[in-house]
């Protein structure tokens, strides 16, 4: 079953089209990526499916429905979850508080319930922070709950962006470059936790420049270069794509390496 | 009440009451604050309050219980009409447009006779005491602090820091904008109210863009980290030309390089804690 897909998906900005016709077809489960050069409308693309860019033509189906004009945030009540490429955690606030604003949409008390402290609103307090902990627990930072956001590492950072995206249980979890910026260990421990979201029933969409991480993990690899999608398939197969060879390589190089 | 207090209180009265209408506005500066919002229509919101409830008290004689309240009416409906077309805007431009909108309404109380024109409205009977007013911050600083420790303090104190990390948690960002820009009308509306009603006057100069720029200042001098701290702003800043009154003429300048000072050494405020965002 298909989770989410796009017929002709466009993005075009001023003299350039980031996005151009793309159609993409993501499996219900599993980790598919998203690969190609610098420049070839990966972010962009995370951008449209998400909601924070809006298309220039094209569709978007997400379970079925039609979810091209939808806002980022009606997106991410439907189950669309999302990491950036630059850390976007919320610096000033607590690690606990951060997992909390990302299961922000099962809070449904209105004001008169939150001011009262009615036991609604308790109740739904106290379940999101029994899951944000457990979000914390699945990326190993639990013990440190009451630190500010700001004052974690790098990797951390990283990681506490994907505890604050799985908190509500997504359907579809979008990850942009997990892998920048880590070393070949912390690379190895995220792919064991992209595993266990998988695991959980999350499918994973990701987009990353490490191609051996990318090749051990993905059940499928999607191909981009100038905005265009230049191949769709098992990532064995990606790697002797000879369009995908000059993609990544320019065409001379190609042609030696196909010469033999 | 004592005679040495009800002699303090009548010797202070107008600074009694500046504490608490001035501890309004600036909560009613630190809704939009914390939710990364910089408008300065609290002076306009206010206005609108004060008017409309001298014109509930001299025209139509309605008891205060019930003019208080409805003093909230005319602010909300401005800031939902403006609302729409301003919250597209962020940091400097709707800081500009909420300052413009705010001089139009300075023009109309200005220009209409009805309205006392330049000379304003006077008569309005000292219907709000003290006890009243503080009565009016206490409940808006509680209600404050319970909806900051609670999923819709995290998703403004979210919306501050990063908009459009916000969005993709789920969070709504332009209804949220819209709730603290009523909730800033509802409060500086309170305000005005009051204000009117323990000072018996009421021109258009109190409510124009100095105002506004004083407003803002009790939030930048006592910091948005709590609702307590725009509040301590708040009444530093009624307290400290009182305070400085033996220096005469020099006073306005020690008031002005107090704020330098603050907001060069305590960029976060005078209270700079902040406050958890759980409920307890």
């Amino acid at each position: 079953m298909t989770l989410l897909a796009t017929r002709g998906l466009t993005r075009r900005y001023a003299g350039l089209v980031a996005v151009d016709g793309v159609d993409l077809a993501v499996p219900d489960g599993g980790v598919h990526a998203v690969i190609g050069p610098n420049g070839a409308g990966k972010t962009t693309l995370f951008n449209l499916l998400s909601g924070l860019v809006a298309p220039s033509a094209g569709g978007i189906r997400f379970g079925g429905a039609d979810i091209t004009l939808l806002p980022a945030d009606r997106r991410a009540r439907l189950g669309i979850a999302r990491t950036f490429q630059n850390i976007r955690v919320f610096g000033a606030m607590t690690l606990l508080e951060n997992v909390l604003t990302g299961l922000h949409p099962l809070l449904t008390s209105s004001v008169v319930g939150i001011v009262a402290r009615l036991p609604r609103f308790r109740r739904e307090e106290a379940n999101a922070v029994v899951r944000a902990r457990g979000a914390l627990a699945l990326v190993g930072l639990v013990d440190r709950e009451g630190e500010r956001a700001a004052a974690l590492s790098y990797g951390d950072q990283r990681r506490l962006e994907i505890a604050r995206a799985v908190a509500g249980s997504p359907r579809l979890l979008l990850l942009d470059e997990p892998a920048a910026g880590m070393n070949p260990a912390e690379t190895a421990a995220l792919g064991t936790l992209i595993r266990r979201i998988v695991a959980s029933g999350t499918t994973v969409l990701l987009v990353e420049h490490d191609m051996r991480f990318v090749m051990d993990l993905s059940d499928s690899v999607t191909v981009l270069n100038f905005g265009r999608c230049i191949f769709a398939g098992p990532p064995a197969l990606a790697r002797a794509d000879p369009a995908v060879i000059e993609a990544y390589l320019g065409a001379k190089v190609a042609a030696r390496l196909a010469a033999g | 009440m004592p005679a040495w207090l009800e002699d303090l209180y009548w010797t202070y009265q107008n600074v009694v009451t500046a504490l608490g209408v001035n501890g309004l506005l600036a909560l009613s500066m630190y809704v939009v604050l914390a939710a990364g919002q910089l408008s300065l229509g609290q002076a306009a919101f206010m206005g609108l309050g004060a008017y409309s409830s001298a014109l509930m008290t001299l025209w139509f004689g309605w008891p205060f219980w019930l003019v208080l309240p409805a003093a909230c009416a005319a602010p909300v409906a401005f800031a939902l009409a403006v609302g729409g077309p301003t919250l597209r805007l962020s940091g400097v431009y709707l800081a500009i447009a909420t300052i413009g909108l705010g001089e139009v309404l300075r023009a109309v109380y200005l220009n209409v006779d009805a309205l006392g024109g330049a000379l304003g409205l006077s008569g309005i009977p000292e219907q709000a005491s003290p006890l009243l007013i503080f009565s009016v911050l206490g409940v808006a600083l509680a209600v404050l602090w319970l909806v900051g420790r609670s999923g819709a303090g995290r998703a403004m104190e979210a919306l501050r820091e990063d908009a459009t990390a916000a969005q993709s948690m789920g969070i709504d960002v332009r209804r949220v904008r819209l709730v603290v820009l009523v909730a800033s009308a509802v409060l500086a509306g309170l305000a005005g109210a009051l204000s009117a009603h323990a000072t018996d006057f009421i021109g258009p100069n109190d409510f124009g863009f100095e105002p506004a720029v004083t407003i803002l200042s009790f939030a930048l001098l006592g910091g948005i980290g709590s609702p307590f701290a725009p509040v301590l702003g708040a009444w530093v800043l009624t307290l400290l030309p009182e305070l400085l009154r033996g220096f005469a003429d020099l006073r306005l300048v020690l008031d002005g390089v107090v704020i330098v000072l603050a907001v060069l050494f305590l960029p976060r405020g005078l209270l700079s804690w902040r406050m958890p965002r759980r409920a307890a």
